[in-house]
């Protein structure tokens, strides 16, 4: 089903708040909205709320056998669901464009940028390594589903954490969390995506737009910075052109936005684990 | 892992070229019958053919847009073409992403007002994949398109560029590419020099990229000074054998 276009009306009422400065929930153009975190009980599972967009990252894992010809490589999978709950332009079972281009987007943000070391998830070289999966559901979508997602897929891969296993000989134990401690994943750096809008012919810049802001946009773009100020990707598909400047602009913007963010992801994940400390005692 | 260096300490690269130095290109149009327009091009070792069909009829009546011309990719990449032989599916969301790109990028320079209610098909072969696959695509797209005489703005020019070991490089070919180095793919719009496109995977620190894509922007301009020639003496060889 095609997407219902937003009125004429509405149209013109954004674009004209937007000239004036305002955008029409009341942020500044580099104003994030507010991010809540919600951990489950058990670990690896996140449900992130950014304003009114909602995504559920779970992370699960089961031993396999690797590739034979990188054998000591653990796997790292993500899976993504863009369900007809999120918005009814979604339907079950076929592929668009859009959900092609966030989950690639994703995976190229954690696992090319090496975020997680998989050659940690190794047991026996060949023979056992760690499959870790992440699935991601998308629950409501009202705009910047990127940086909702990759939000929830590093804060679920920093709070899950996976039997612990010795190996004595051939033979691999595989304690359940009752016997041992679950061990963290290694994870080299947080990636962060921020998207942008663009209006104006890309005189107007607006950090993490809603729904209604994206459909009306005339481009866009996602950065994925981390706090070292590395960039992990990049990705401007199409929409109008920029000058190069305006693009290093918003690395700049991007930059400070990355630090703030990933302060409150560590925040949230302290204030979980502190938690869990008491709960246990 | 034993390291490939891809730096000689004379700063040449593994395949002789200097860091600023774009591969051999060679291209050629019209070189399909049925299409309306087509082209091949060569990168280096990376080998493309782009065919354009239309502005036709809208295959789906449910896709026609009243105001403009729907643009639809299709990216191919034959089993033979990389070292490994693999076959790969229609669902690959590589594929997909390819294509996205490609059309995301043709939307806002082809000129689809005036072509409303009907369907451009862009479709593009690898046949040889030795690296930057994207921008070989993008610019025999843009190749294809000029030859079927399909409205555009200006030229699509596209081109990688890199950071291997310690400098900038242009232009990667598929060992660079795959040692784990960050390569940027952009394409510019030659007249205004304005970006329409841009991907980069793998890490860089954000004081490197203004001079990597600088030097991506510098290899789009060269691409054009080349797309531009084989465009113009087509148009001369044709004129010339209307004139007879």
């Amino acid at each position: 089903m095609r997407e219902a276009e937003p009125s004429t009306n509405e149209r013109e009422f954004v674009l004209a708040a937007l000239k004036e400065g305002a955008r029409i929930d009341g942020r500044k153009f580099y104003d994030f909205r507010t991010l809540r975190l919600s951990f489950g009980s058990d670990y690896g599972a996140v449900e992130v709320q950014l304003g009114n967009t909602r995504v559920l990252a779970k992370v699960s894992c089961e031993v396999i056998r690797p590739f034979p010809d990188k054998p000591t490589e653990g796997f790292l999978t993500f899976n993504t669901e863009l369900s007809p709950m999120a918005s009814s332009a979604f339907e079950v079972g076929r592929q668009t464009d859009e959900e092609v281009l966030v989950s690639r987007l994703i995976e190229k943000a954690m696992r090319r940028s090496r975020a997680l070391d998989t050659e940690g998830l190794c047991i026996v070289a060949g023979e056992k390594v760690w499959s870790i999966r992440v699935d991601i559901h998308f629950l409501d979508h009202d705009g910047n589903l990127v940086d909702a997602a990759c939000i929830a897929a590093i804060t679920a891969l920093l709070h899950f954490r996976r039997p612990d296993v010795t190996v004595v000989g051939e033979d691999v134990t595989i304690h359940t969390l009752e016997q041992r401690n679950p061990v963290p994943l290694s994870i080299h750096h947080i990636p962060i995506c921020i998207s942008f809008a663009f209006f104006d012919n890309g005189e107007r810049v607006l950090v993490d737009p809603t729904y209604l802001e994206e459909q009306i946009k005339e481009g866009d773009m996602t950065l994925t910075l981390n706090v070292h100020k590395e960039v992990c990707a990049m990705s401007k598909a199409g929409g109008i052109p920029m000058e190069l400047d305006q693009i290093l602009q918003c690395t700049k913007i991007a930059v400070v936005k990355v630090t703030e963010l990933t302060a409150l992801i560590q925040e949230a994940l302290e204030a979980d684990a502190k938690k869990r400390q008491v709960s246990r005692k | 892992m034993s390291r490939v260096e891809l730096l000689s300490p004379e700063g040449l690269r593994i395949d002789g070229r200097r860091p600023a130095e774009l591969r051999k290109i060679t291209s050629t149009t019209a070189v399909l019958s049925q299409a309306d327009g087509s082209a091949y091009l060569e990168h280096g070792n990376t080998k493309v053919l782009a065919a354009v069909y239309g502005p036709r009829e809208a295959r789906h009546r449910a896709l026609v847009l009243h105001d403009r011309a729907i643009i639809n990719v299709e990216f191919n990449v034959a089993p033979f073409s990389t070292g490994e032989r693999r076959r790969r599916t229609k669902n690959d969301k590589r594929l997909l992403e390819m294509a996205s790109f490609v059309k995301q990028t043709f939307e806002p320079v082809v000129v689809t007002t005036l072509y409303a209610r009907s369907q451009i098909d862009i479709y593009l072969q690898i046949i040889q994949h030795d690296g930057g696959t994207l921008q070989a695509c993008i610019n025999a797209a843009t190749m294809a398109l000029i030859d079927a005489g399909i409205a555009m703005t200006d030229y699509v020019c596209a081109c990688t560029a890199g950071w291997v070991e310690r400098e900038a490089a242009i232009d990667l070919n598929h060992i660079e590419e795959s040692s784990d180095t960050s390569e940027v793919t952009v394409a510019m719009l030659p007249k205004s020099g304005k970006i329409t496109l841009m991907q980069m995977e793998s890490r860089l620190h954000v004081d490197k990229l203004e001079e990597v894509l600088s030097l991506a922007g510098e290899g789009c301009k060269q691409m054009h000074v080349v797309m531009d020639k084989t465009i113009r003496d087509r148009a001369e060889d044709l004129a010339a054998k209307m004139a007879v």
